[in-house]
């Protein structure tokens, strides 16, 4: 088994040394947000879609419950702000893993892994996730107010 | 497994030689993801969401209802990829991990068949629900 072997050698990570690197903090955030995809993401999706299908009444239950109900009871006038809370989330974490997965797509090329580059774009990552949610979500607001 | 070389206690374990497989379709479902999910996500920005027949009829034309399934594969296929990667990390314990990854499946392609299921629903009654 890994960590018995003969010798007494010196084994990574060296937790002596461990310091925390951006790099390492965008690779933990694509699982993080894959897998919030893949879970809310993906059920949201199935949600809407299947409430398209099913015809008006039930595509009304769905916008009531998750983004506006004309008479909001207090129920859904907690789920409204819930909804919105979580198609946020959503759209920050689809631009978090796709940034991150163009990244990695380079990466599998074998190019950008010098130090300063390699930061550089992990940085990078974070900033234009957060720059593209905000850029929806204003696009989105200044369509509800003039559209 | 025996008490031979490390390299013959390691043969034939690991990702019993269908890491590469896994490694490929997980970046050949990324590009399907790249272009389908970013039509998708152009085309809500676009549409009137809290308008159900203008989505409807818009969901309902042959090359939109095509895109949404090659959409819900490729996303369905890649999130099954991926999820699985989690499991495997952090589910411990042969029988656990054995019952994650069965319920895995039945997400991943029970998700994929309503999904497509609805999208050939509204495609078939070309929105005549509306």
């Amino acid at each position: 088994m890994a960590g018995k072997q003969p010798g007494g050698r010196p084994l990574s990570p060296h937790l002596g040394v461990y310091k925390w690197a951006p790099s390492m903090a965008v690779s933990i955030f694509h699982r993080i947000t894959g897998d919030g995809l893949a879970i809310v993401g993906a059920l949201m999706f199935l949600w809407w879609l299947g409430a398209l299908a099913a015809g008006p009444d039930a595509y009304a239950a769905f916008l009531a419950c998750v983004w506006h109900d004309p008479d909001a009871g207090s129920v859904h006038q907690v789920t409204n702000i819930l909804g919105k809370v979580v198609l946020v989330g959503l759209t920050w974490a689809f631009f978090q893993h796709l940034f991150s997965g163009l990244r990695h797509l380079v990466l599998d090329t074998g190019a950008g892994y010098e130090l300063r580059i390699n930061r550089l774009w992990s940085i990078l990552v974070f900033v234009g996730a957060i720059l593209a949610t905000a850029a929806v979500w204003l696009y989105i607001a200044q369509e509800a107010l003039h559209g | 497994m025996g008490n031979g070389t490390s390299l013959g206690r390691v043969r034939g374990l690991g990702a019993s030689h269908h890491g590469t497989g896994h490694w490929l379709q997980q970046r050949l479902t990324a590009l399907g993801n790249l272009l389908l999910v970013g039509w998708f996500v152009v085309s809500l920005l676009r549409l009137p969401l809290g308008d159900h027949g203008a989505v409807l009829r818009w969901a309902s034309n042959p090359m939109v209802a095509l895109g949404l399934i090659l959409m819900v594969v490729s996303v369905f296929w890649h999130l099954r990829l991926g999820l699985q990667v989690m499991i495997e990390d952090y589910v411990h314990g042969e029988a656990a991990r054995l019952l994650a990854i069965v319920l895995l499946n039945f997400y991943a392609i029970g998700g994929a068949a309503y999904g497509i299921f609805a999208i050939a629903r509204i495609a078939f009654s070309g929105g005549a629900a509306a």
